[in-house]
């Protein structure tokens, strides 16, 4: 470190190769801070829970044609006690959504009648008393329905249900006290209240943009079997046998009513694909970034040890005399380490108020998060030691130049 | 002398092969990563109907009133309600107008082995072939009279038609849609505009090509849900009939305005419409309009994806990334280099010529590299599926043009990172480097 004055005055000769060295670490820093923020926030969100048993559990999409669009009712009923009575399945029902589906219902829940908004944002399932067990839901508090609870319902009117389960987020939501079980919320515009009779630990909302983030965990479920056409199931199979389930299911089905459409390519799913496909984009965006991290900080070593390779060779003389005049191997080595330690420094110093002013920016464009200082910080130390590394073999080259390197040529 | 130069550039290329190397392959890297989220940028960024981009027009009527609205920067919903577009269509004061929404249709074949299927399918009304330039194979769209009669009319896909009739004229026969049998008019050929403008709410802007056009009159007399969105601000009532007199928005709607003194008026019968409106009591706010082109409605909703912008922006970054490198390191090897620059400046080279020399090499590297970077750009366009959605992902290809592009961007961005490397070369005193050898 004592030899900082003459690194600098060295430096002062080499200007445009100090500041390239110094611009490109600040500018990877930058993306690398920020990429790899996106990626932990991306990975967060893949594996969020949903509260099911996903690994039992399957979907399939149907629609019936040619009935009249709110009295598919009998037809689902048949539908359902034969997927019930299928080998391998665990039990089935028929909702209108799921987690991670992409489309469903929302609306606002109130406490007070006479509240003008809403308390807070929740996702409505409609489904039968096997809804619990199929999802795989455990219930914290309170009872699950009774099937003399269930009513029928064109989904053009469903009526106000008596009863509702709740997911703990939104009971929490509309009770902070704790003390949500028994008490009554208003669903949407309506001044008729409603029950909560249970409460469940987790059930996620249909939903995963970032939009619905917000209410990520706030859904209820009403006693209502929908009569439309279209209709989702979800079967749950018995432990190990989801594979004979997703071929049995589908085919019974069909055999029972041909009249029906499900979709080639999002008709029949395990809940392993539900989920892949629902996160399709955050998976793909976190290796993408991941892959340009990796590109850039290869390159950017790469162009580390080309220029100080040049380095090296210009400064040859200099070298043999510096060892001529006494100095040993140790003292060459440490000069180039320190040298790029010092435009690292500086390189870093920039790059961590670009990294934080490019996520600022980020912030008002993209409605992303605030970059957290523990990643500007590991950035830094990761691009200090990058060039450390780099510069190291070019360093070891320069310390074995020989003293008598000083008397050639000049 | 540009082959002689060239000849020496590569030569000193070969001299050192690592060097070398390292830049081709930080341009090649660079030009590959921006290139490759540029196709998806592009393609989720086209204009999808450009010779009617500027006269086909979304209007937006706020029916929920500054409540709701200033929620959303004071404005109107995204889509309409059955009774403003009732009203738009009776008026008629564009060119050309027509109501839509997309209705699920399921086709059942009048082969009893094949299984119904599902096929996109919207409603709309007869104007709406000629608005939006849908080609026609066979037939054509229907008329006016069948919308008011409505009529069990439909237009048919190039697809749908070699399904269902192996692709034969099937005009005048009849295709089951919902179990109820339609007259068919028109067989549309390959018609697929991509963003997805005319219904950008209910399909982020990309979906498969429609197959089944049928009445809008038909579909709303025979209860035909809409296949999309419906948003209420408050509960519209029990049925059908309640939804579609409520204030509940579904419906998408376009007008025909060729020129901008038409669409002025256009805007201003708007504003009158819901002035109207006002002093019925059905809204008890002012109006609060827009009118909006295909070019501007694309930008309101956002069709680009997040995805697309951001990696756009950070394959930027990676190119600006190696670009400083390869300037770094086209300035250590010219530099190493001072002892021939001096001989050639003393035995007469001009300054000129020094450049000509460097910026023909590095045009070399330049070209090198676009050919790795468009390597890597296949390798990169086949792994957007990765990221985006299939129906994005499958319109980000490697077409003639983005060929060119990429090799134009890497062999300019390098010849622009040699000018200071070259300006360099072409400072060096012949004095100096014959004396210290």
């Amino acid at each position: 470190m004592m030899h900082i004055k003459p690194i600098l005055a060295a430096l002062k000769r080499h200007k445009a190769g100090t500041i390239l060295i110094a611009m490109q670490i600040a500018l990877t820093l930058a993306i690398v801070c920020n990429a790899l923020f996106i990626i932990s926030q991306r990975l967060e969100r893949v594996h969020r829970p949903t509260g099911l048993v996903e690994n039992d559990l399957m979907a399939i999409q149907s629609r019936f044609v040619g009935v009249d669009e709110a009295k598919a009712g009998p037809l689902i009923k048949a539908d359902l006690a034969v997927l019930r009575q299928l080998p391998g399945v665990q039990d089935a029902i028929a909702i209108n959504s799921y987690p991670l589906r992409g489309g469903g219902w929302s609306t606002g829940v109130r406490t007070d009648v006479d509240a003008k908004d809403s308390k807070g944002h929740t996702t409505q399932y409609f489904s039968d008393e096997h809804a619990l067990p199929t999802m795989g839901l455990r219930l914290v508090e309170g009872r699950n329905f009774r099937s003399d609870e269930i009513i029928e319902a064109d989904p053009q009117a469903v009526p106000d249900p008596a009863a509702i389960i709740v997911s703990k987020a939104l009971a929490d939501k509309m009770y902070p006290d704790g003390h949500a079980l028994g008490k009554s919320v208003y669903i949407g515009d309506t001044k008729k209240p409603t029950t909560i009779i249970g409460i469940v630990e987790r059930l996620g909302v249909p939903w995963n943009a970032s939009w619905s983030d917000a209410f990520y965990e706030n859904s209820l479920i009403q006693p209502v079997q929908m009569t439309g056409a279209a209709t989702n199931y979800l079967i749950r199979a018995k432990p190990g046998q989801l594979a004979d389930v997703l071929k049995a299911a589908p085919a019974a089905l069909v055999k029972l009513n041909r009249m029906r459409v499900i979709s080639s390519e999002r008709g029949v799913r395990s809940f392993a694909q539900v989920r892949e496909q629902a996160y399709k984009g955050d998976r793909g965006m976190a290796i993408l970034m991941g892959v340009v991290c990796l590109v850039l900080l290869a390159i950017t070593a790469a162009g580390i040890v080309g220029l100080t390779s040049f380095w090296v060779g210009q400064r040859r003389k200099q070298i043999g005399v510096r060892r001529a005049l006494g100095a040993t191997k140790h003292d060459i080595l440490s000069y180039f380490l320190t040298e790029n330690l010092m435009i690292g420094v500086a390189g870093v110093a920039i790059g961590a108020l670009l990294a934080i002013g490019m996520n600022m920016w980020l912030v008002t464009q993209f409605e992303m998060a605030r970059l957290s200082i523990t990643y500007v910080l590991v950035g830094v130390v990761a691009l200090l030691l990058l060039g450390q590394g780099a510069v190291l073999a070019p360093a070891m080259r320069a310390s074995r130049v020989s003293p008598v390197e000083a008397t050639r040529s000049v | 002398m540009f082959a002689y130069y060239l000849q020496l550039g590569l030569r000193s290329l070969r001299k050192n092969p690592l060097l070398t190397l390292l830049m081709v392959l930080a341009i090649g890297c660079g030009v590959a990563a921006s290139m490759t989220t540029y196709s998806v940028f592009r393609a989720t960024s086209n204009n999808p109907i450009p010779q009617k981009s500027s006269q086909l027009y979304a209007p937006q009527i706020d029916n929920w009133g500054p409540d709701v609205s200033k929620d959303n920067k004071g404005e109107p919903p995204n889509a309409m309600t059955y009774t403003d577009v009732i009203n738009l269509m009776r008026d008629k004061r564009a060119k050309r107008q027509t109501a839509l929404y997309p209705t699920a249709m399921s086709i059942v074949p009048a082969d009893a082995s094949m299984l119904p299927f599902r096929e996109t399918s919207y409603g709309w009304y007869a104007d709406a072939f000629g608005m939006f330039d849908v080609p026609f194979l066979y037939g054509h769209g229907w008329s006016a009279s069948e919308d008011d009669s409505h009529a069990a009319v439909a237009v048919i896909g190039k697809a749908l038609n070699e399904k269902l009739f192996n692709g034969r004229n099937s005009v005048g026969q009849n295709v089951n849609l919902n179990g109820r049998d339609y007259r068919v008019v028109g067989v549309a050929d390959k018609w697929n505009p991509e963003p997805v403008f005319y219904d950008v709410i209910n399909t982020n802007g990309f979906d498969d090509p429609i197959q089944v056009f049928i009445p809008f009159t038909r579909a709303v007399e025979l209860q035909t849900p809409t296949n999309g969105n419906n948003n209420c601000s408050h509960d519209p009532g029990k049925g059908w009939d309640s939804w579609i007199h409520s204030e509940c928005v579904w419906v998408g709607f376009w007008a025909e305005l060729p020129t901008k003194s038409e669409a002025d008026a256009y805007h201003q019968y708007l504003n009158g419409y819901s002035a109207e409106q006002q002093r019925s009591g059905r809204f008890r706010w002012a109006p609060n309009t827009r009118l909006r082109n295909v070019t501007e409605w694309l930008e309101y909703q956002k069709v680009v994806p997040q995805e697309a912008k951001v990696s756009l922006l950070v394959s930027l970054g990676f190119l600006l990334i190696c670009l400083v490198n390869t300037v770094g390191l086209l300035l250590a090897k010219f530099m190493r280099r001072s002892s021939e620059i001096g001989v050639r400046r003393a035995l007469g080279a001009t300054r000129q010529e020094i450049y000509i020399q460097f910026l023909i090499e590095a045009a070399a590297i330049g070209l090198a590299g676009g050919v790795l970077g468009l390597l890597l750009t296949g390798v990169g366009v086949m792994g957007v599926s990765l990221v985006f959605e299939p129906d994005i992902a499958k319109l980000a290809t490697l077409d003639v043009s983005l060929v060119l592009l990429t090799m134009l961007v890497a062999i300019l961005a390098t010849v622009l990172a040699a000018f200071y490397p070259t300006w360099r070369a072409a400072q060096v005193q012949p004095a100096w480097q014959l004396k210290s050898n």
